[in-house]
């Protein structure tokens, strides 16, 4: 299980460098509150319900790409991708520790940001919850991958958004199909597709992407 | 230095004037020769064009795709050329299946864009995504690496294409449901052998741009090597 323990190593040196530098998970909360408030003077009030669960999807989306374009920060400050690379584990454990790690920022700042969406706009049903935390796997399997891409980069804070919002389409689909509509399992597991087909895709092609 | 076997070379010309006699012949056909068509009359035409684009887009980010993955597979650099020029083709005749999809429209539907067109919204999404792979290639700095990880980039692609479609299809559901539809009544014989020769045309007119671009793309290279070791 030596891989396993590879993953989880190098997750909990994600979680711990933020726990000590305290760099991304502060602004991923205080940008999806405010997108919010912003939201709340963007939809006209004849809008109607719906409108609202959208917004929630564009701040779900964004705030992820704040997360993201931090990822592999750390990394590549300190030269640190370089040994990972050559240190005797799998190349996509690396890639998985840091998805996971991605994820667990992703969820502490939705553990805000659903309930602040509730207080402002419209209750969230199991359905929604589902939808976006299983969107939120694929959002980290793909960006996490993008992420390393664009990393290496010249513009890697521009360059970024442009490679995910494309693949960030289908999800969006899926999460406020599983908001707003009577048959949310069809949008579930279309959900469950995506995370399959992508989180396999950067699984495999992530050592790719990380060698010289 | 690449191999650009003279052969090939040769063979261009005479390629590229078949082409332009198979592209007059579809234009005819698809002008002159087809019926009119019964519900739609003359704007119904421009589907013997838009059409075979559209197709021909596919065929392209799905070669460009396969080239991606033999790079990852074998390691070639050839590839990685290859396949960029694949999806450089790909998305022009993506832009093509863009504006005369809105010209048809706007023809028959009075209004330049519509949502309700998946094969339009999906070549939109398409769009946006492979000029993100121009920015990743423009990005990175020329090396194995960034043949890496565009092929990566590529290969995405090729999976985004169902994906996003089904995201569509399943999208009417809350956003509209279809409104127009292109299914008309069936094609007749004639109609039917105007599209199959305007397809052909067009994959003829992709595959000789695609030869004429990586030969050029090649040759710069090649200068580029025969300078540098000159000076």
């Amino acid at each position: 299980m030596t891989y396993l323990a590879d993953v989880v190593a190098l997750t909990r040196k994600d979680l711990r460098i933020e726990l000590r530098g305290r760099d991304t998970l502060p602004a991923m909360l205080l940008f999806v509150v405010t997108a919010l408030v912003i939201f709340h003077f963007a939809i006209p009030d004849a809008a109607g319900d719906d409108a609202a669960y959208g917004l929630l999807w564009v701040a779900i989306v964004f705030t992820a790409l704040l997360g993201l374009a931090r990822a592999w920060v750390p990394e590549q400050e300190h030269g640190v991708l370089d040994g990972l690379v050559l240190a005797p584990c799998d190349r996509s454990a690396i890639w998985l520790g840091k998805a996971l790690a991605t994820l667990a920022f992703l969820v502490a700042a939705q553990a805000v940001a659903l309930p602040a969406f509730v207080l402002f706009f419209e209750p969230l049903g199991v359905a929604a919850l589902a939808g976006v935390l299983l969107a939120d796997i694929g959002i980290c399997a793909v960006g996490s991958l993008l992420s390393a891409m664009a990393a290496a980069g010249r513009a890697r804070e521009l360059l970024l958004p442009l490679l995910f919002l494309p693949l960030a389409i289908p999800l969006v689909v899926g999460g406020v199909g599983a908001a707003v509509s009577e048959q949310a399992e069809r949008f579930l597991l279309f959900l469950l597709l995506y995370d399959a087909v992508f989180a396999v895709l950067s699984w495999a092609s992530f050592e790719y992407v990380v060698t010289e | 230095m690449t191999d650009l076997s003279l052969t090939s070379l040769r063979s261009l010309p005479a390629l590229a004037w078949i082409t332009a006699a198979a592209m007059g012949l579809a234009l005819v056909l698809a002008l002159i020769v087809a019926p009119e068509d019964a519900d739609q009359g003359i704007s119904q035409r421009i589907f013997y064009i838009h059409v075979p684009i559209a197709l021909t887009a596919y065929f392209c980010f799905g070669l460009g795709a396969l080239k991606a993955l033999l790079l990852l597979w074998r390691g070639e650099e050839r590839y990685d050329l290859e396949s960029y020029v694949a999806i450089h083709q790909g998305t022009i005749f993506g832009a093509l299946t863009l504006i005369t999809g809105a010209i048809w429209a706007k023809a028959s539907w009075g209004v330049w864009w519509t949502w309700s067109s998946n094969q339009l919204v999906l070549f939109l999404v398409l769009f946006l995504f492979y000029c993100a792979y121009f920015m990743l290639r423009f990005s990175l700095d020329d090396g194995p690496r960034r043949a890496r990880s565009s092929a990566v980039y590529a290969l995405f692609g090729v999976a985004l294409i169902p994906v996003s479609f089904l995201a569509i299809r399943l999208a009417e559901d809350f956003i509209h449901p279809t409104v127009f539809t292109r299914e008309g009544p069936q094609m007749s014989g004639s109609m039917f052998a105007t599209f199959v020769v305007s397809w052909a045309a067009v994959t003829l007119l992709a595959y000789v741009l695609y030869r004429v671009e990586l030969t050029g793309k090649r040759l710069d290279a090649d200068l580029r090597e025969l300078r540098e070791a000159l000076q």
